[in-house]
């Protein structure tokens, strides 16, 4: 059996703040495999940008518990200057909102370059060059040019394309993509998630794929994992989660996107407010808006527990407990 | 042309930059010569990416905004150059949901009193009476009334979208404007409020007007729907018409560029593409303002400017602007337009 090129397991992140400790995520388990996409869907505060983020080493002051598994190396014990080889030619990241993702007053092709030089030993004109191909390689016209532009003189489309041409500089075998698409419109997005199909194709490099949209998941992912208050709720490949969605999280999630060919029906909402992380709730983080709430939901948080009649599809919830009955 | 509450014609909203050694004032053209009809009763939903105009012609139709030139009439009545005294009257009529419930309201007053301010201005109600209805108002909206003493930051996203709403529905207005109400919400919540803006409508009869970015949530709302590109209306249609038989190739773009949560259905159907992105509404390109990135673009999208007007053997209330309508079941060519 081959080794996952990360491996997560049993992650565990906390925050002291002046309200009280924030439990960002708790206990979480999951598997990139080389050349392969994983999905993370969840709301605001679900804990799918802490958990990636501390695996790439960017939480700090954080209370950090678990293993985090890359190329047989542990990252979470690992010193800052180790980390710090490892970002870039192993795991690069690109984030939401380019525009401060960039410094603002150097020049794109400087930046790129920039990070080129940092982890290898070329001189600033082939820096340059590599830094040129690379915003061709993402569709910039006339790349020559356009490298000497502040990032203001970009779209945000751009900038995106620019941000990935960065991640990809070093070819890392991990690109963590944090909602890429969200700050984008509509017709960009679809340019942008081209563009990461394509260069992951070309590249082999595996791709953790953060997103709220489940529409951006269903075009791309190979497995998704749905998170939820600092927990794994389910995780399926991506045919088993559209098609048969088995914790009622992600039946809700599915139920509150309005669908073309039903327009105007009323939504299958989910009632209620996410929950607060300084007091979760007891048991299974989402018991107080579940519709199938059962009195074992309120005392104990469920096992991931395997989907009767589907390989590789886990779910944490009491209802596929084959002792319950139906 | 009674059964049209509010009739825009020929509006334009240029907005002044100045600039240049010389003094040279250019304009950012943000709506250009828009006209279109909301009738009694539907919801009209105004499409388009960042930077078409949506926004801006909402607020040029509540008056937020003078408008450069052009007409709005509400009910019978132009109130495009109205003054502000004149206004008042209408203002209780035409009300508007913002898309950021976070600097929509004053975080410094009390629940209640926003929420009362309507009833406040115009002398409906005050006192006892007053808190009585900003109590009904707050549990139409799904809000507990016993919070009518909180500040703003004791709420949550989608109970601070639900004050919004009750703020703009207080005075039962003839049309509510929302511009990108749930842009701001999680998944969850924004079905919520989805819901709850449907069911307003049916209870208080609004006409409604709904801005979105988003095609499946203007869907699931609209009757009909405008897009909007560059200052311009591009398309307009029922909804149902839209979705089937879409002749702009930019409505056709934007369509297909709607994530579908179902892999099997986002696999099987057309991908368009565009190259590029949407161009400066400073200088907006000649003819056909889509031309650039238009797959299907020929001389004549660049000189001259197609008329928005039925096209095909479409039905008289269905309109685009292109000279080379995209046929049922025909693709936008794609090839080589590819990014």
């Amino acid at each position: 059996m081959t080794q996952p090129l990360l491996d997560v397991r049993n992650l565990t992140v906390s925050f002291h703040t002046p309200d009280g400790v924030v439990e960002a995520v708790r206990g979480v388990s999951f598997q990139v495999e080389r050349g392969k996409t994983l999905g993370i869907v969840g709301e605001s505060g679900s804990g799918k940008s802490v958990a990636t983020q501390t695996v790439a080493g960017l939480t700090r002051g954080a209370r950090v518990l678990g293993q985090a598994i890359f190329e047989g190396r542990d990252l979470l014990a690992l010193s800052a200057a180790e980390l710090r080889a490892i970002r870039g030619p192993g795991i690069a990241m690109v984030f939401q909102n380019p525009l401060t993702s960039l410094h603002p007053f150097y020049r794109i092709g400087w930046q790129i370059a920039e990070m080129i030089r940092a982890h290898e030993a070329v001189t600033a004109e082939v820096a340059r060059k590599r830094a040129i191909e690379l915003l061709g390689l993402v569709g910039i016209p006339r790349p020559e040019r356009r490298i000497d532009d502040y990032p203001h003189q970009f779209s945000g489309g751009m900038l995106q394309r620019a941000m990935i041409a960065m991640a990809l500089a070093l070819q890392p075998r991990l690109l963590i993509a944090d909602e890429p698409t969200t700050a984008l419109d509509v017709t960009v997005q679809a340019q942008i998630v081209r563009l990461m199909g394509r260069l992951q194709r070309e590249f082999g490099m595996a791709i953790i794929l953060i997103t709220h949209d489940l529409g951006v998941i269903a075009g791309s992912a190979d497995e998704v994992i749905v998170m939820y208050a600092g927990r794994v709720m389910e995780q399926a490949s991506r045919h088993g989660l559209f098609g048969k969605p088995s914790h009622p999280y992600t039946e809700g999630l599915l139920g509150s996107l309005p669908q073309i060919d039903a327009a105007g029906q009323r939504l299958t909402a989910i009632a209620g407010q996410p929950p607060s992380l300084i007091q979760p709730p007891s048991g299974c983080p989402f018991h107080p808006r579940c519709p199938h709430v059962m009195d074992r939901c309120i005392s104990e948080m469920p096992a991931f527990l395997a989907v009767p009649g589907a390989e590789e599809h886990h779910s944490a919830c009491w209802l596929m407990d084959p002792e319950i009955p139906a | 042309m009674t059964d049209c509450l509010l009739q825009v014609e020929h509006l334009v909203k240029h907005f002044p930059i100045k600039g240049g050694l010389f003094g040279n004032t250019q304009y950012v053209r943000a709506v250009d010569d828009v006209s279109l009809d909301v009738r009694r009763g539907e919801t009209l939903g105004l499409v388009g990416e960042t930077g078409c105009g949506k926004s801006t012609l909402a607020r040029c139709i509540i008056r937020l905004e003078n408008p450069t030139s052009g007409k709005v009439v509400f009910d019978g009545n132009d109130i495009t150059s109205k003054s502000d005294t004149e206004l008042r009257p209408y203002r209780r009529r035409l009300q508007m949901v913002f898309q950021d419930p976070y600097s929509s309201l004053n975080p410094r007053r009390r629940v209640g009193s926003i929420i009362g301010d309507p009833f406040e201005i115009h002398g409906v109600a005050s006192g006892a009476e007053r808190k009585r209805r900003v109590q009904d108002l707050m549990h139409l909206v799904g809000l507990n009334p016993e919070h009518y003493n909180r500040f703003p930051a004791q709420f949550s996203g989608g109970q601070r979208q639900r004050i919004g709403i009750a703020r703009a529905i207080a005075l039962r207005p003839d049309l509510l404007i929302c511009d990108e109400p749930v842009s701001a919400l999680d998944v969850s919540i924004r079905a919520q409020i989805l819901n709850l803006l449907g069911d307003l409508q049916k209870e208080l009869g609004l006409t409604t007007v709904f801005i979105s970015h988003d095609l499946s949530v203007v869907r699931h709302v609209s009757d009909r729907i405008a897009v909007m590109y560059l200052g311009k209306v591009v398309e307009i249609a029922s909804a149902r018409e839209l979705f089937k038989h879409a002749r702009h190739p930019y409505t056709r773009a934007l369509l297909s560029a709607i994530p579908i949560p179902n892999p099997d259905l986002d696999a099987a159907r057309e991908q368009i593409v565009l190259s590029g992105d949407p161009p400066s509404p400073i200088e907006p390109p000649a003819g056909c303002r889509f031309h650039p990135r238009c797959p299907r673009a020929e001389a004549k999208c660049a000189a001259e400017e197609p008329a928005l007007t039925t096209r095909l053997a479409d039905a008289a209330q269905h309109l685009a602007a292109c000279h080379f309508p995209v046929k049922d079941g025909e693709s936008v060519a794609l090839a080589g337009k590819l990014s």
